[in-house]
């Protein structure tokens, strides 16, 4: 038996030193560095030339920065507000209604049904709605030819009216089933009881589910917001393979402008500066959401 | 989160299960269902449309367009664009990383996790925010240190790297979540084990590790399909034909001249089929919960 030296909390330290390690390496430092080169002219071969904040200042006047920005707010709410909230109703469906009256089985089976377009491969997403979309061969505008809808077909991908609508909508289809996985597993903490007793003291469904269910779903509820807020900010495979940004840039967002400076204009210094940008607001919010969780806690 | 504990008093007063259920025989139900399948049938008839027309033959197609079911099933096109891209190779690819990560990515989380929920190391609190950060950094903002870095250390082009980040990205996710799931275990069975004469390392294997298996199955999961379907670093870090991975290749292929509708079919199908074994193997896994960890 090992002689324990210092408090109860002692001797753990160790084992975050690999986790610690292994960030330095492909977080901190790779950060660091990104940070640093936003501050120069480099096109990733010779000597960074220190230019102090000038990407900063031709970003601040850059259109197209600001309209990928203003993208990524419509994206927030295709990908974090809605799927939240339709998953929350649909969670609490499956798991107080549909589980009680047809059976836990049935309840299981939608959500994994809701769950499978966030199994399938972004490229594979890509290529089924690049092709359901499609102007002329799509099956959505020949499925509203068929209804007699033919004058709601659109070139749904590729009128830069309509791009940004039609990756929402996408977004939405992509993302949904994931807050449902998680609030459903949530729930699985509720003691059935609860209901009963809520049951018993006359609450309504709407009651309950305000009352009870999103009370005890609360840190997922959290945990789904970030990190569904994250992701819309993030977004870059689902708009890489539905339009590459285009047409004429209708779709644009900051992660593939800033991947169009590093590797395809050669700009690094500048797609560094859009990417720590793109940092600093995500850092901001995650602050944000840490503090409105603390406050929740206690 | 607070445990709430059951009022016991109602216990004698519950209705059998049968009388609950009959309580929510209304009208509505049908209304809830049908609104269920509706969005059942939005969610999967894309994956339908695939399917239908990754067996057809193109002339077939032309002549019957997407949404009639195939005159006759031809496996064709399929054959055709498994070999055209050498998809076994890329199978075989996505298959090695995704489950290095998984396993290496939960085994990480699991150190960070008991040092930062049970141990709770001085300034756990500065570290889960580091986790939280790492967790939600764009990896825009690595892309090019890390390109460069590979670079210079001859990884560039290997599914080494790729593991190695792809690691380290998840498990700060994976710190972050099981940290939480781990702050509130149960304290009697660290006691217990410590009672018992377990030291640190084999209280972590023999007590928490097999406690939070569910939750770690769940980790495991999620890291698996997340790496399988990670598209922007494999796109950056694997160039080279025999390195690519499942999404690389379908997405690069995108918009060849080649690809008409029912090899675009076919296509989408073989990267379907994959995720969606994983999804069945992996489904009961999911069904355990995430936070199923924190024993009540």
């Amino acid at each position: 038996m090992s002689v324990r030296k210092g408090g109860r909390n002692s001797g753990y330290g160790l084992y975050l030193i690999p986790g610690v390690l292994a960030s330095l390496a492909v977080i901190v430092v790779p950060l660091v560095m990104t940070v640093g080169v936003s501050f120069t002219k480099w096109n990733g071969v010779g000597d960074p030339k220190w230019i102090g904040f000038d990407n900063y200042t031709r970003l601040f006047h850059d259109d197209l920065f600001w309209a990928s920005f203003g993208h990524i707010l419509l994206l927030i709410v295709a990908m974090a507000v809605i799927p939240t909230f339709v998953g929350l109703v649909l969670a609490a469906v499956l798991f107080d209604y549909v589980a009680k009256v047809l059976g836990d089985r049935w309840a299981k089976l939608f959500r994994s049904a809701y769950y499978l377009p966030q199994v399938l491969p972004v490229a594979v997403t890509g290529i089924i709605w690049v092709w359901i979309l499609h102007p002329s061969f799509g099956a959505l505008n020949q499925i509203l030819d068929t209804v007699g809808l033919g004058s709601l077909s659109r070139d749904w991908l590729g009128d830069p009216k309509y791009a940004l609508f039609s990756v929402m909508g996408v977004m939405i289809w992509f993302q949904f089933g994931y807050p449902i996985v998680m609030f459903m597993s949530g729930l699985q903490r509720v003691d059935p009881e609860l209901y009963e007793a809520a049951d018993l003291d006359g609450a309504g469904w709407w009651q309950r589910f305000r009352h009870i269910t999103v009370k005890m779903i609360r840190p997922e509820l959290y945990v789904v917001l970030v990190t569904t807020t994250i992701a819309a900010l993030k977004i870059f495979g689902q708009v890489f393979v539905l339009t590459g940004g285009g047409p004429s840039n209708a779709t644009i967002v900051p992660s593939y402008f800033a991947y169009k400076n590093f590797f395809e204009k050669a700009q690094v210094g500048y797609g560094s500066a859009i990417s720590t940008v793109l940092t600093v607001m995500i850092i901001v919010l995650a602050i944000i959401f840490l503090r409105l969780q603390n406050r929740s806690r206690v | 989160m607070s445990v709430i504990a059951a009022p016991s008093q109602t216990d004698s007063t519950v209705e059998p299960p049968a009388a609950t259920a009959k309580k929510h025989r209304r009208p509505g139900r049908w209304v809830v269902l049908a609104v269920l399948l509706a969005l059942l049938l939005l969610v999967v008839a894309p994956m339908l449309v695939i399917m239908v027309n990754a067996f057809k033959t193109p002339s077939d197609y032309a002549s019957n367009g997407p949404l009639a079911l195939p005159e006759s099933i031809s496996f064709q096109g399929i054959i055709d664009f498994w070999n055209r891209i050498d998809f076994s190779r890329k199978l075989l690819n996505s298959l090695v990383t995704s489950l290095s990560v998984a396993v290496l990515g939960v085994l990480l989380s699991v150190l960070n996790a008991y040092a930062l929920g049970i141990g709770r190391v001085r300034g756990r609190i500065w570290f889960l925010v580091f986790f939280l950060v790492a967790n939600l950094l764009p990896q825009e903002v690595l892309v090019y240190p890390l390109y460069y870095i590979s670079k210079e250390l001859h990884l560039y082009d290997s599914p080494i790297s790729v593991i190695i980040i792809f690691t380290v990205i998840q498990s700060a996710f994976g710190t972050y979540l099981l940290t939480s799931v781990y702050e509130e275990f149960p304290r009697e069975l660290l006691d217990a084990a410590e009672v018992d004469g377990a030291g640190r390392w084999r209280t972590l294997w023999r007590v928490v590790v097999p406690v939070s298996r569910p939750t770690l199955a769940v980790l495991f999961t999620f890291f698996f399909i997340w790496t399988w379907n990670e598209f922007f670093l494999p796109l950056i870090f694997l160039v080279s034909n025999e390195n690519q991975t499942v999404p690389v290749a379908l997405g690069v292929l995108q918009g060849d001249r080649l690809m008409d509708a029912t090899a675009t079919s076919a296509s989408a199908l073989v990267g379907i089929l994959p995720a969606l074994l994983f999804f069945l193997i992996f489904q009961r896994t999911l069904t355990r919960g995430i936070t199923a960890g924190a024993i009540k």
